[in-house]
């Protein structure tokens, strides 16, 4: 029996009706064509679906749609500021710190939530806020370097 | 000032931008009108006979188009080694007799994926489990399970190397010492699945977008499996969430996709799940290693010998390439006057292994840096001196297999000797460890029969001066579109937004071989470096001729000016030179075509790499745990072409090799995979990631483009060994058999405790 879910998702409202065990990320990539949220895993485990939910990262393949009901999501297709790209994402460019690409939609929302949380993280804090998020390409350090340079307001003006 | 304008410079990836917003369309994401999706039934046996295969059932099932199994197939059985025929022994689905876990044996094609996966629970499979052998060991006893039928022995490829006189040698070193290794299975995790769209349409024609590390291999091997003309079948490679070696022999999405296309003439999709990734798409290759080494008192190496066994699971893949590359890569990167190797490649009833980043040559490293502390440490040699006393110098030959232009080992290694210094006196249970590696920029074996050249390129300048380079190469993530961008750009003059690169996609690029044995950068580099040239030229002739230029004149192109190279300040622009050029000659595009195929340059690779890594580790006594403090690594991979790549890269490297040494294992009961998802399989993260420095050195490779050679896959071989190497250093203890957890240190320590006592 499908359920009504009522999300708001990069500002745009939508009614959708979904079975009661789909996913949000399955809702998300699936029913809204948000695709540049990936799935890498079946068991919670790598990070690649994370979005924020409500202004917290989240992986989206652990939640229910349900679940996230008359909730604000925001996707990697949202971060940017119309044609000007986040203040991450700039740095992200510039430190190198994605290859292959396929965990940085996850990657860059889950230091979208963290400097959120903490604008000013210290390397230690940046290295545990991303543990959940597994990267095969980089080994993490540009990675480091780029929340590092934004949280040292290397791109103030642009954030 | 450099004499370079965009080589060199730290840009950002041409795939940057869609990457970093989410637009990049992979082939996970791919979706067509009319898509069906499809799920692949396994086989939960290590070796078994199919009695029965009934799929009727399953085709009732409301919401399912098509099932296929192996009697649907042409009865082809594929392999990359296309010119050794016994060496292509996979159906991919099985028709008589399954030989691991997770063989496929039938395929569904369904509305939805859920429908899909229930209808494989209705396929009914009936099995006469066979003994099965899951260690090389026992695979090559008399009385061992046959994997393929006629087989002697299981023993599916041997290799042997050998120069100089070994036993002779032998008798003149002073010291000489046997030892015993084992090398571990590694995944290559790719963070993409394997997965392909397959749309075969009523003319005939297929087309497969996939996640790939060569579109022209799939595209040949798919054709004929499929019994189709290679020209009617159009493989695109979107781009790819990663590969690492996994992904260049045909797999069972692209294959079982494109059959149950052709059975439907609608587009089908596969996805593999996760764990079908770490049971059925192949892995790094376990080895038994057995090593004698042989030298002077002064430390003078004067004979290797080298036997291997590799488990090779059920089938052939690019195993037996990693056989020969193993025993290459154990003489590395020493000048042993004698040396022999002898690898045999055993079947068994196990996931196949195959190539997987550094192909073979991570294990050599293993074996060979951790026996050669042995010896110096019981010579009382230090080990940088060693190396540097025996290590390879430029233009060197390693006799009857290789030639060496460039090489940087001796910089490496005062580098990496300074920075031992530099850490000064470590505090207890710390320990530096080095090791010292090469690696081939491209292999210059053909066994896959390929008439084209090795690469192609071209390059199409347009009125507005934009450029078309067209490649066969594949970014995988390793950022080949953005070093051949830069390579066309430099060459051609111009910059690198002017660049628009077409790669991989057999409907439009030249053939290339694809992402494999870091062949891309000297090899395509190459290809496109000629064809950007071919491009100039033509240009030049134009320009030449309306400057009224003295014949004695060079002409050039830099940064989008057309000049005389002695007077720079003397020129045309370069958008209106070609502006001119294509109205002049009467409409026709300028197009430049380059290609590359190594010739004269040994049996191996046209160049090699080299380098040295210091990996610093703190070990707890008590537990055995240790934690990786810091990985430092001097290298040479020629004129750096993108330095922010080559950073990605070594990085990268460590995280995967350090993983190799440190933490990842595929343990298996009965030929079973135990631990097959990302939570199980324990991997460095962020937090177990060491500090990485990299003290680059200056070379310049004859042979490669602008100078350049590899600087990817060489990357992963040195880490394992530098890490147990460091491990002895802290404490004492000596581990030979990867990866090395803190339970064998705990172990080795104990042990210790106990002999001393």
């Amino acid at each position: 029996m499908k359920q009504e879910l009522k999300l708001t998702v990069n500002g745009q409202p939508y009614e959708l009706y979904v079975n009661p065990k789909t996913l949000l990320v399955e809702v998300l990539r699936d029913e809204l064509g948000l695709t540049g949220t990936k799935r890498g895993c079946e068991s919670a485990s790598c990070g690649a679906c994370t979005v924020n939910l409500n202004g917290m990262a989240v992986k989206s393949c652990t939640i229910l749609a349900l679940q996230a009901n008359g909730g604000e999501v925001l996707t990697i297709e949202g971060l940017a500021h119309g044609t000007e790209l986040d203040a991450i994402q700039k740095a992200f460019l510039d430190y190198g710190a994605f290859q292959c690409g396929f965990c940085t939609s996850g990657m860059l929302m889950a230091a979208k939530g963290l400097l959120d949380e903490n604008p000013t993280p210290t390397t230690e804090e940046i290295k545990e806020y991303i543990d959940g998020n597994v990267c095969r390409c980089t080994g993490y350090n540009s990675i480091i370097r780029a929340l590092n340079a934004v949280a040292k307001g290397e791109y103030k003006e642009k954030r | 000032m450099s004499k370079y304008t965009v080589i060199g410079t730290r840009v950002h990836r041409v795939d940057g931008p869609d990457k970093v917003t989410g637009a990049a369309k992979y082939t996970f994401d791919l979706v067509l009108p009319n898509m069906l999706y499809g799920k692949i039934l396994r086989s939960p046996h290590p070796h078994a006979k199919i009695l029965k295969l009934d799929t009727s059932r399953a085709e009732k099932l409301i919401g399912v188009k098509a099932v296929i199994t192996g009697k649907d197939t042409i009865g082809k059985k594929q392999g990359i080694w296309r010119r050794f025929p016994e060496l292509c022994d996979e159906e991919i689905l099985c028709r008589s007799k399954v030989r691991y876990i997770g063989d496929a044996v039938a395929a569904v094609a369904a509305v939805d994926p859920d429908i899909a996966e229930e209808a494989l629970d209705l396929i009914e499979v009936e099995y006469e489990p066979l003994p099965a052998v899951f260690d090389p060991l026992d695979a090559i006893k008399e009385d061992a399970p046959q994997v393929h039928e006629g087989v002697e022995l299981n023993i599916n490829v041997t290799r042997h190397i050998e120069w100089g006189d070994v036993d002779e040698a032998f008798k003149h070193c002073d010291y000489v010492r046997e030892d015993h290794f084992r090398c571990s299975s590694q995944a290559h995790l790719c963070m993409e699945t394997h997965c392909a769209v397959a749309s075969f349409d009523h003319s005939g024609k297929l087309t497969v977008w996939t996640s790939t590390q060569s579109s022209y291999y799939i595209q040949v091997l798919l054709a004929d499996m499929l019994g189709l003309r290679e020209g009617d079948v159009r493989v695109i490679k979107p781009p790819t969430g990663g590969g690492f070696g996994s992904k260049f022999e045909l797999d069972s999405a692209q294959f079982c996709a494109s059959l149950l296309s052709m059975k439907l003439c609608r587009p089908v999709k596969i996805v593999l799940t996760r764990e079908e990734e770490f049971t059925t798409t192949k892995r790094r290759t376990p080895m038994v290693y057995y090593s004698k080494l042989g030298a002077k008192k002064d430390g003078t190496l004067l004979a290797k010998e080298v036997r291997v066994i590799t488990e090779g699971g059920a089938y052939t893949s690019m195993g037996a390439t990693a056989l020969y590359l193993t025993g290459f890569f154990s003489s590395f990167p020493y000048k042993y006057p004698n040396y022999r190797y002898d690898g045999y490649r055993a079947y068994t009833n196990t996931a196949p292994t195959s190539a997987m980043r550094g192909f073979g040559a991570p294990q050599a490293v293993f074996v060979g840096e951790s026996q050669l502390d042995m010896l110096a440490h019981d010579l009382g040699i230090d080990p940088v001196e060693i190396r540097r006393k025996n290590g390879m110098t430029p233009n060197y030959e390693v006799p009857g297999q290789a030639y060496i232009q460039s090489c940087g080992l001796h910089q490496c290694l005062d580098k990496i000797e300074e920075h031992i210094k530099e850490r000064g006196k470590l505090p207890p249970n710390r320990g530096i460890g080095i090791a010292a590696y090469g690696f081939m920029s491209g292999g210059i074996f053909n066994w896959f029969d390929t008439p084209y050249a090795f690469s192609a390129a071209l390059v199409k300048i347009n009125i507005d001066g934009k450029v078309d380079l067209f490649t066969g190469a594949c970014d995988i993530g390793q950022g080949s579109d953005t070093t051949l961008s830069m390579i066309c750009a430099e060459e051609l003059g111009v910059r690198l937004e002017d660049i628009r690169i077409h790669a991989g996609d057999t409907g439009i690029c030249p053939a290339d071989l694809g992402a494999w044995g870091s062949r891309e950068t000297l090899m395509n580099g190459n290809a496109v470096k000629m064809a950007a040239a071919d491009a100039k030229r033509q240009l030049l002739e134009f320009a030449g001729a309306k400057m009224g230029a003295n014949i004695v004149y060079d002409l050039d192109i830099k940064d989008r000016k057309v000049h005389l190279v002695d007077r720079p300040e003397r020129g045309l622009s370069y958008y209106d030179v070609v502006k001119e050029a294509i109205r002049g000659r009467d409409g026709e595009v300028i197009i430049g075509r380059g290609h590359y195929t190594p010739h004269r340059k040994g049996m191996i690779s046209p160049a090699y790499s080299f380098g040295v890594q210091a990996a610093e580790v703190e070990v707890d006594p008590e537990t055995g745990r240790y934690k990786l403090i810091n990985v430092t690594t001097a290298h040479e991979s020629g004129t750096v072409i993108n330095p922010v790549g080559i950073e990605g890269q070594l990085e990268g490297a460590i995280m995967m090799a350090g993983g190799y040494g440190f933490c990842e294992d595929q343990p298996m009961d009965e030929g079973k995979i135990l631990n097959p998802s990302i939570g199980d399989y324990k991997v460095i993260r962020s937090l177990d990631m060491p500090d990485t420095k990299i003290l680059e050195i200056d070379t310049f490779e004859p042979e490669g483009p602008f100078g350049a050679k590899e600087a990817g896959e060489g990357l992963t071989n040195p880490t394992a060994g530098a890490i147990g190497n460091a491990i002895y250093k802290a404490v004492g203890v000596r581990i030979t058999d990867l990866p090395i957890t803190p339970e064998k240190v705990f172990r080795a320590l104990r042990e210790k405790e106990k002999q001393s006592k």
